[in-house]
């Protein structure tokens, strides 16, 4: 089961800065496990997407680049403060997580 | 399709990578005010979980941790690190918030103190997540955010442990013959690129102890200053030094009363 999201948003003048922080392993997948010397399976975040009041504004295809636990950061022209930001992400094993926040 | 809202350009996207790129002194820079930037420290995401698991029932005793005193009295955490390492009347000794962590979690939840020293740090490289007792100690430490550091120091013991604390940075020891001060007690000293504290030096401890516990980028997990005292006798060549052992509250007494009225920064985040 996925762990929780954190997410920011806030205003600064008409762009809203929007940082996300995500639990997860994200196993590259060629990492081998010292005691087994088998390959450890990879395990991370493949798609993230966000909208603000329902609109996709960003939407990312993530690989095994990316470190654990990874922040998503970005800037979105429009939204007023008291919209609604929603993230979610889904992994390459399936697992999902959604999280969202009001821009402050 | 309406599209009334746009990303102001890929350059906006801001991904954290498993290490920096281009290494020019800007992207340097660059990297450093990332690592500064709160919204953008996974730290926070331990302290969350540590928060959960502080309130949940478990042990054998089926007890949460919120009973637990830290020397400001049973359940109050605002400010009690900021006011630690600290003589403890129940055990009759000086503690640090790691080793107060494992007494609560034996007397308040029941838990085995041998058996949770077994696994007290998370194994970088098996990529694991953090172990309980770093959750706790994260969320717990994040009470005193802001706050001065303090350590109280009127109690024999208190000051005994401050003494010995320093005797111990000073002697030599292990195959190497190495002791804390070899590495720790002289300005511009380095391993590699990395710049190491001089605990003589105000600002340097301060810098230092205020950032603990703190987030370490390769290891993927948040470390306390317990992690911190192993990992320096384990690049000595050391035995493994025990978990909240004399030596190691010592230690740490010692070096918190040399950053003493810095202002806690947390959670820390570190290469």
């Amino acid at each position: 089961m996925a762990e929780p999201m954190r997410i920011r948003a806030t205003m600064a003048g008409d762009v809203a800065d929007v940082k996300v922080l995500m639990n997860h392993p994200m196993e590259t997948g060629l990492r081998k496990d010292a005691k087994t010397g088998q390959l450890v399976p990879a395990h991370f975040i493949q798609e993230v997407t966000a909208t603000v009041n329902g609109a996709t504004v960003l939407a990312a295809d993530l690989g095994t680049g990316v470190s654990k636990n990874p922040y998503l950061g970005f800037k979105v022209k429009g939204p007023k403060k008291g919209d609604k930001v929603v993230v979610n992400w889904a992994d390459n094993k399936g697992d999902k997580n959604t999280a969202e926040a009001i821009i402050g | 399709m309406k599209r009334n809202l746009t990303v102001t350009g890929m350059a906006a996207v801001v991904l954290s990578l498993a290490a920096p790129l281009a290494m020019g002194e800007v992207s340097v820079e660059e990297y450093r005010a990332m690592l500064a930037d709160k919204d953008a420290n996974p730290g926070f995401l331990v302290i969350d979980q540590g928060e959960v698991l502080f309130k949940t029932k478990r042990g054998p005793k089926n007890a949460t941790l919120e009973k637990c005193d830290f020397g400001l009295g049973a359940g109050k955490l605002k400010g009690a690190y900021a006011q630690m390492p600290r003589y403890f009347k129940d055990t009759k000794r000086v503690q640090d918030l790691e080793s107060r962590l494992l007494t609560c979690m034996t007397t308040l939840q029941g838990f085995d103190a041998s058996e949770i020293k077994k696994k007290t740090f998370a194994d970088q490289r098996y990529n694991e997540t953090n172990t309980d007792i770093e959750m706790l100690a994260a969320y717990v430490a994040y009470q005193s955010n802001g706050m001065k550091i303090n350590p109280p120091l009127k109690h024999p013991a208190e000051k005994e442990a401050l003494k010995v604390g320093e005797a111990y940075f000073w002697n030599r020891q292990g195959p190497m013959d190495f002791s804390c001060a070899t590495c720790h007690a002289e300005d511009g000293k380095r391993v590699r690129l990395q710049s190491l504290v001089n605990v003589y030096n105000k600002n340097d401890v301060q810098a230092t102890m205020t950032t603990w516990p703190t987030y370490r980028v390769s290891h993927g997990v948040a470390r306390n200053m317990q992690h911190r005292m192993w990992d320096c006798h384990w690049q000595m060549r050391t035995p493994d030094i025990e978990f909240g052992s004399p030596a190691t509250t010592a230690l740490i007494s010692f070096l918190t009363h040399q950053a003493k009225g810095g202002t806690y920064d947390l959670p820390g985040m570190k290469r």
